[in-house]
């Protein structure tokens, strides 16, 4: 670990500073420090700020950034307005991490890509212009959609996908002043040419909350598959929140996880299926709508049809289909 | 004294005769508060004044030269140097009892230890170690793939009985299909550590390590000293698994470093230095043929198999080992392959062979079963041969049939059905069944026992305790014998000034040190005898009181000092005679996710044969620990080689993945009466590994009871199944 300053912020000034990291639970942080892949000469610790509160916004839920994962997961209000949240959250790490992991920093985390963590190998997102062994090397994990030639990584959160299905918007206090409230799509970043480049983030911002739209009517799910029951990343998850009306489909909103570099929804996927009559061949069309673009690897090939797979599935559950 | 005994006769069952009750109690390891309180030292736990802290440095090339450039990194803080001296390539194989390759400033595989970065913090060693220049000379001849082009070195002395070729020709129904495995890593919770430190010729150094009557010499050979100016200490290891039979890397970086410095030198290995230095379980290819008669009965076995290895290992994974013997058939071939790559050596890892022969034999034996149209048990029962099948020698104990058919009873194996014919919402339910088998082992032995007039005792022996139970049946058997409370005896292990012992692993533990253990305390026995007058074979010891010949003294009167023993087993005539080998049966009953592939497996039961079981709480743990790794190498464990460079891409335990709680559904052992008079003067046989042998089997052939799938590419990982299903 490279040697580095370490302050406490004591309000939102000091936090805003351009030339620190700044970490809270430091369940990732931490990690890619001692790996020496992220070498920040100052840490900020932001944990004793005000920024701990779940509370009813005017539309909805404001979600302080220090909320940690598992009190967010057992909040009263997400558990029975926003279920797809807290199953979201409580698939994902352990519970010890859980605990020390927060809502902002969960955001932030960056991807598990084993290329990435070995500063052996090469990595455009770690030292860009570097290369990508991952495209032909073992890339299992990695990402179908979203890709760029320079990055195939995956975001690896869970809580994010489940947030993108609920419209969540992100709020940045900017290190030059100002309060920007992002939707996930405009917070985070495709690889493009510089897969380093992950959020809109800049030197000294912070995230101080996630605002929560009012509950959605309909049924909502979040359904992951991994390797093993728990401690374990998604291979796909689908978050979902779907409602029907008289046979018809009158509401669908769906966010992906373990396809691609952030959580992915795709709104013409939901056109779909708006205004229809829930049918194996309609989830089909679905399916063929989101993975149209889709390009597999090798070793990630199998996420393409398991993701159609899957989210077959949850639309038979959530609209009642017979499987 | 010292009580020697040579295994060259059946031994009378003294311990179904002595009455202290210590024995077959379920005693809880009576170092286990120390362990789950945080005080008992592990190596890297001790701090020495003056004790300075190493990183170790990986090769970041594939195959070449090295050369580092100290000066790179000498004015960073802490710097107190960086040591290349003597560093080995990896860890030693099992009872190698010499030093591993030690390459000089040739690389071999990508992460190899190639220096030491030694500092005043832990945090400024590793700062160095990432920041110290390397300077490379790659070679283009590296190869890493285990494909048709690679070097394989073949078995020429592979047994080939009959001919198999005209037996698969002529058979009624036969099998032969290729598997496949994903290289293991023992991952053990406790990664290798050392803290080495010099007193003047002496070299103590805290590891964690299995085996120290051999790591003492592999550390010494490595450093070039005498053997004598070693001592090892290692009395708590956590977790070894075959990955801490031989010394590791850093015991060699710590003792040069230290020696350099003039002050003790603390080395952990960072967890992706165990994934890359320490030896990892090969990759394995398998062919596998059966064929059989009309009513199921083998004609013909074949087991070939390919592997991988860093060249002179001298260690292969023995993949057919329990294939020789667990089923007839008098036509057998067999063949071995490794092919010699840049990539981390091969070594062993928990139940070398049977973890991965067994399952691609017990898997092929499932589906020639299904084939001949009969019940699996039955096909394994029909097939247990009376003797070796191949070289004729008879069966000290046999415990097969009782195993399938008492498990098949308990596990309510009578309630399987046909495949895809059960499903409960999502998921496919299906039961599975292997057999087990693991050859049984003995080794030379010595242990010190001594017993006070106070009616306490002490067993010292270099032996360890890797989680095992260890201390707990040492002193148990010591009581036993001496006719004391188990908790009035001490015991003593993991310091190589002791007696020398086994060490910890195949399986060998219990029957080994715990027979010196037992001869130095039968030695005790005769000075008792003698004291009171009575024959050996009249005495009586029990809660600190003699009797025989009339007479009934307490300890303190008979003695007038403690008296000790040494207890001395070698291996003899028993061994060459019969042949030794637990057995067992497995089952399993998965649900397999319909849509997704996802296998969980529901309940194990694991039915053992191991002759006298001396405590059924430690080896019912030792089982399910067992079955757990059953579950790992069934479905979620497996090394990924970067196709290019070789190295390990999941290199810790968030993507190797072993199986969490939630992975291990409800595990059920029993233990099958036995007492093995060959084995040893216990009548006990090995346990650790028999409890993984087929335990993955177990659990795959249910997958293919459940939905219809067949797994011959492990692990069975949701990809591996969802593409075959509906």
């Amino acid at each position: 670990m490279k040697p580095f300053d370490y302050v406490r912020a004591s309000d939102a000034a000091e936090a805003h500073d351009t030339a620190g990291r700044i970490i809270a639970g430091g369940t990732n942080l931490i990690d890619l420090m001692k790996h020496q892949i992220e070498t920040p000469s100052k840490l900020v610790d932001v944990t004793r700020l005000d920024m701990h509160e779940i509370a009813p916004s005017d539309d909805g839920l404001r979600i302080g950034a220090l909320v940690s994962n598992s009190d967010l997961a057992a909040h009263d209000t997400v558990r029975r307005d926003y279920p797809v949240l807290s199953r979201a959250l409580l698939s994902g790490a352990t519970g010890q991490l859980r605990n020390k992991a927060t809502t902002g920093g969960n955001l932030m985390q960056r991807t598990r890509c084993p290329y990435f963590y070995d500063t052996a190998q090469p990595c455009n997102k770690r030292q860009p212009g570097s290369g990508c062994p991952a495209m032909a090397g073992v890339n299992r994990i990695l990402a179908v959609l979203g890709t760029s030639d320079q990055c195939i990584a995956t975001h690896p959160s869970d809580m994010a996908v489940a947030m993108r299905a609920l419209d969540a918007r992100i709020e940045v206090a900017r290190a030059g002043g100002g309060t920007e409230t992002l939707p996930m799509d405009d917070f985070y970043v495709l690889p493009g040419d510089d897969p380093s480049v992950e959020t809109v983030m800049q030197p000294g911002d912070l995230i101080t909350a996630v605002h929560l739209p009012s509950a959605p009517t309909g049924h909502q799910t979040y359904r992951k598959v991994r390797d093993r029951s728990s401690y374990a990343f998604a291979l796909v998850s689908v978050a979902a929140v779907v409602d029907t009306d008289g046979g018809k489909i009158t509401e669908a909103a769906l966010a992906f996880g373990g396809l691609a570099p952030r959580p992915w929804r795709d709104t013409d996927v939901e056109q779909v299926l708006l205004g229809e009559t829930p049918s194996d061949a309609l989830f089909d069309k679905a399916a063929d709508v989101l993975l149209a673009d889709a390009k597999g690897h090798g070793g990630n090939d199998f996420k393409i049809p398991l993701v159609r797979r899957t989210l077959k599935a949850v639309l038979a559950d959530l609209t009642g289909v017979t499987r | 004294m010292t009580e020697h005994l040579k295994m060259d006769q059946v031994q009378p069952r003294l311990l179904d005769e002595t009455e202290q009750g210590a024995l077959h109690a379920p005693m809880p390891r009576p170092e286990g508060p120390l362990k789950v309180t945080g005080t008992a030292t592990y190596a890297a736990e001790w701090k020495l004044d003056g004790m300075a802290e190493g990183f170790m440095v990986r090769a970041g090339i594939t195959k070449g030269r090295f050369k580092v450039d100290a000066s790179s990194v000498e004015d960073m803080p802490g710097f107190l140097g960086v040591y290349t001296d003597r560093m080995v390539r990896n860890s030693a194989q099992g009872t190698a009892g010499t030093n591993p390759v030690q390459p000089g400033d040739q690389v071999q595989y990508l992460g190899q230890p190639i220096a030491v970065a030694v500092a005043d913090t832990f945090e400024q060693a590793r700062d160095i170690a990432l920041a110290l220049k390397v300077e490379y000379t790659p070679d283009d001849d590296a190869h890493v793939v285990m494909d048709d082009s690679a070097t394989y070195e073949d078995d020429d002395d592979a047994l080939d009985q009959g001919d198999l070729d005209a037996a698969m020709a002529d058979a009624a129904f036969s099998v032969d299909g290729m598997w496949t495995t994903k290289p293991h890593n023992s991952a053990a919770m406790e990664p290798h550590a050392t803290l080495a430190q010099w007193d003047g010729d002496k070299l103590t150094v805290r590891s964690s390590l299995q085996m120290l009557n051999y790591n003492k010499h592999e550390i010494a050979d490595s450093l070039g000293i005498d053997v004598k100016n070693v001592r090892v200490l290692s009395p708590y290891v956590g977790g070894g698994f075959g990955s801490k039979l031989g010394m590791s890397p850093e015991c060699v970086a710590a003792a040069v470093a230290a020696k350099a410095l003039g002050r003790p030198v603390r080395v952990v290995l960072h967890r992706n230095h165990v994934f890359e230095t320490i030896v990892l379980r090969t990759e394995t290819r398998q062919r596998v043929r059966l064929s059989c008669d009309a009513e199921g009965k083998l004609t013909g076995i074949g087991h070939e198999n390919w592997q991988a290895n860093l060249p002179d290992e001298g260690m292969a994974e023995p993949v057919d080992l329990a294939t020789h013997l667990l089923y007839g058939g008098e036509n057998r071939r067999y063949g071995q392959h490794v092919a010699m790559l840049n990539r981390p050596a091969s070594g062993s890892v928990r139940a070398p062979g049977e973890a991965v022969g067994m399952l691609a034999l017990e898997n092929a034996m499932d589906e020639l079963a299904e084939k001949v149209g009969i019940d699996p048990i039955e096909l394994r029962v029909k097939n247990i041969p009376d003797r070796h099948p191949e070289n004729g020698t008879p069966f000290s104990s046999h415990g097969l049939k009782a195993c399938l058919e008492d498990g098949a009873e308990r596990f309510g194996w009578s309630q399987r059905q046909a495949p895809k014919a059960r499903r409960e919402g999502e998921w496919y339910i299906g039961m599975g069944v292997a057999s087990a088998a693991r050859l049984n082992l003995l080794m030379e032995s010595r242990a010190r026992v001594t017993l006070n007039p106070d009616g306490t005792a002490l067993v010292q022996t270099d032996m360890t305790d890797i989680g095992t139970g260890t201390y707990a049946i040492l002193g148990q058997i010591a009581a036993e014998m001496l006719g004391i409370p188990a908790e009035k005896v001490t015991v003593e292990l993991g310091d190589s000034d002791l007696p020398e012992g086994p060490g910890s692993g195949g399986s060998w533990g219990a029957a080994s040190a715990g027979s010196a253990v037992f001869l130095g305390a039968k030695g005790i026995r005769k000075k008792l005898a003698e004291r009171l007058g009575c024959g050996a074979d009249e005495l009586r010891l029990q809660d600190g009181v003699a009797t025989g010949g009339n007479n009934r003294r307490p300890l303190a009167e008979l003695m007038d000092g403690p008296i000790s023993e040494e207890g001395h087993l070698e291996p003899g005539q028993t061994d060459d005679d019969f042949t030794q080998s637990g057995f067992g049966a497995h089952f399993a009953e998965v649900a397999v996710n319909a849509v997704t592939g996802e296998v969980r497996v529901r309940r194990m039961l694991a039915a053992m044969a191991a002759g006298r079981i001396l405590n059924p709480k430690t080896a019912q743990s030792q089982v399910w620990g067992g079955q757990i790794w059953g579950i790992g190498t069934a479905l979620t464990e497996g090394i990924e080689h970067d196709p290019r460079t070789g190295h390990v891409v999941n290199n810790d335990l968030a993507e190797y993945h072993v199986p969490v709680n939630l992975d291990v559904g409800d595990l059920d052992v029993m233990f099958i009466d036995e007492r093995d008079d060959q084995a040893n003067p216990m009548q006990v046989k090995g346990i650790g590994e028999l409890g993984l042998s087929g335990a993955g089997a177990a659990i795959t052939n249910a997958i293919y009871n459940a939905c219809g799938v067949r797994v011959r590419d492990y692990p069975a990982t949701p990809d591996r199944i969802f593409p075959h299903l509906d």
